[in-house]
């Protein structure tokens, strides 16, 4: 039997200057050039004024944790318990991830902990950005 | 709408509930409609309408021998069928169509006949959220609670008490897959799914289906059922990726559909005898109670715990033990409009007494999508 894999993304022409990002240790996010609003995930307009002039910034990687589930059930190739969780970046806009680094336990993972990012590379193509506790 | 223009005159759920390995999930759909044609009167060639999910209108229409000249397949998850109640009121008002057939059937638990899941890694969610390890609604419409419960100091006692208080509907309710009563003890040493939902703070996965007959409220008094009038509709949709809901404390779906529906009933939340929230699991109600209206936020919770939802409670909700120990397919929706209908016509296992006006509100794709349908069974 093939050895499960983490079920990777599939860029596509919107979304390929993030997974370039991630490949060179940036996490990139846009920014509106009319109404400044800083969004994800990746688009060619603003969703906030419809605008297309729209521009790709690096992010600082500053998040904090916004919510989160710990599974128990079985997902190869990971292995449970694992977080999943909903992080809230430094710029504004949210992402899922997992929280790496640290006991993946109630008591380790408190709402509002600092975090920052960090990026394991998956295969040529992509690499992931994970979150690990700030200064961890 | 106008209120009371249209009626249900026909309703019915698939003959057997739960385990169904014997039938295939196109087949679940034929049982219910079957049901549901047999409670109103009528035979196929009397439909000319048709709505359904997850299978595909077309696929049905065939199956059933139904020729209809208004078709909605609308999916958005288990909520879809509030979507269709409103939309073929909307059709059958402006004189599209005039009796319509709603289905739903699905082999949830022993999936026969049923596609598998292909996810599009190039979608957004396939490229943001599936690299994380998400399984499916247990670990993905789950994440918001904890922000819910930080925000208004809720604990997992008070989470864990939706699940006892609705096993207590259920064990009225001969239908129920799980009647056996439970504590708080019982759900919170249940096991761990996705922390901090354990196993019994989760739906059931089980078989079946309901139907639905719609027509005017007009044609409705020549139906052999007492008709169930619809009131006021609304629907309403956020985000697929839950990474993406604007606040994780509260739906802007359930907002925005349940403030159309009340607004259309012209009704207050006094007037409410009876109320359907689909709980696919234990938080849901919690978010259905505030985004609803019926309580403050952060106070859906206590109103729960001090038993206002429970049988003798002033507030009775989820009457037929819901998601959690009533049944679950994947798309509940259908249950729920089912026993608000029951409810109406006054047929219940734990029936509401003196009940006349029912809220069903429902959820779909996670937080994605809400309907909400309010009935009531007076023509007047």
């Amino acid at each position: 039997m093939p050895e499960a894999k983490r079920p990777l993304p599939k860029p596509t022409p919107e979304t390929r200057h993030f997974w370039e990002g991630t490949a060179a240790s940036e996490l990139r996010l846009q920014r509106c050039d009319q109404c400044r609003h800083v969004y994800f995930p990746p688009r060619p307009f603003c969703p906030k004024c419809g605008s297309r002039k729209v521009s790709v910034f690096k992010a600082s990687g500053r998040a904090k944790l916004y919510s989160y589930v710990i599974n128990h059930r079985p997902m190869p190739p990971f292995t449970a318990p694992y977080s999943i969780a909903v992080v809230e970046l430094a710029e504004g806009p949210r992402m899922m991830s997992n929280i790496v680094g640290c006991a993946q336990t109630p008591e380790a993972l408190q709402l509002d902990m600092a975090l920052e990012v960090v990026f394991e590379k998956q295969t040529d193509e992509i690499t992931l950005p994970f979150f690990k506790p700030a200064g961890a | 709408m106008k209120r009371k223009s249209i009626a249900v005159v026909g309703a019915a759920e698939t003959t057997e509930l739960g385990l169904i390995p014997d039938l295939s999930q196109i087949q679940l759909h034929a049982d219910a409609a079957l049901n549901a044609m047999a409670d109103a009167g009528l035979k196929p060639a009397d439909i000319d309408g048709l709505a359904t999910t997850p299978e595909w209108t077309p696929v049905l229409a065939n199956y059933l021998g139904i020729t209809p000249s208004w078709v909605d397949g609308t999916m958005v998850g288990g909520c879809s069928f509030m979507l269709h109640v409103r939309h073929a009121a909307a059709a059958i008002n402006e004189g599209l169509c005039n009796t319509v057939l709603i289905t739903h059937g699905e082999s949830g638990r022993s999936r026969v006949g049923v596609g598998g899941f292909v996810g599009n890694r190039a979608s957004l969610e396939g490229q943001f959220e599936a690299p994380y390890g998400i399984t499916g609604p247990t670990n993905v419409f789950t994440i918001p609670v904890l922000r819910y419960m930080k925000t208004y100091g809720v604990s997992e006692e008070q989470l864990a008490m939706v699940a006892v208080v609705q096993r207590e509907w259920a064990a009225k309710n001969p239908r129920a897959t799980m009647k056996d009563p439970i504590t708080v003890a019982d759900v919170l040493g249940s096991r761990m799914i996705a922390y901090p939902f354990r196993l019994m703070m989760c739906c059931l996965v089980t078989d079946g289906g309901g139907a639905l007959i719609l027509t005017s409220a007009e044609r409705a008094k020549n139906f052999p059922r007492k008709p169930v009038y619809i009131l006021g509709t609304g629907e309403g949709a956020e985000s697929w990726m839950i990474s993406q809901m604007e606040d994780f404390t509260t739906s802007k779906a359930f907002r925005v559909s349940g403030k159309k529906a009340f607004d259309e009933a012209g009704i207050a939340h006094k007037d409410v005898d009876h109320v359907m929230i689909y709980d696919a699991f234990a938080h849901l109600p919690l978010y259905g109670l505030e985004d609803l209206g019926f309580c403050k936020p952060g106070e859906a919770a206590g109103f729960i715990w001090e038993r206002n939802t429970a049988p003798g409670g002033k507030l009775p909700v989820n009457t037929n033990g819901g998601g959690l120990s009533y049944m679950h397919s994947g798309m509940y929706g259908m249950y729920a409009l089912q026993e608000s209908v029951r409810q109406m016509r006054g047929i219940a296992p734990a029936q509401v007494r003196g009940a006349k006006i029912s809220v069903c509100h429902g959820v779909g794709g996670m937080f994605g999508a809400s309907g909400t349908i309010i009935f009531s069974n007076e023509a007047q």
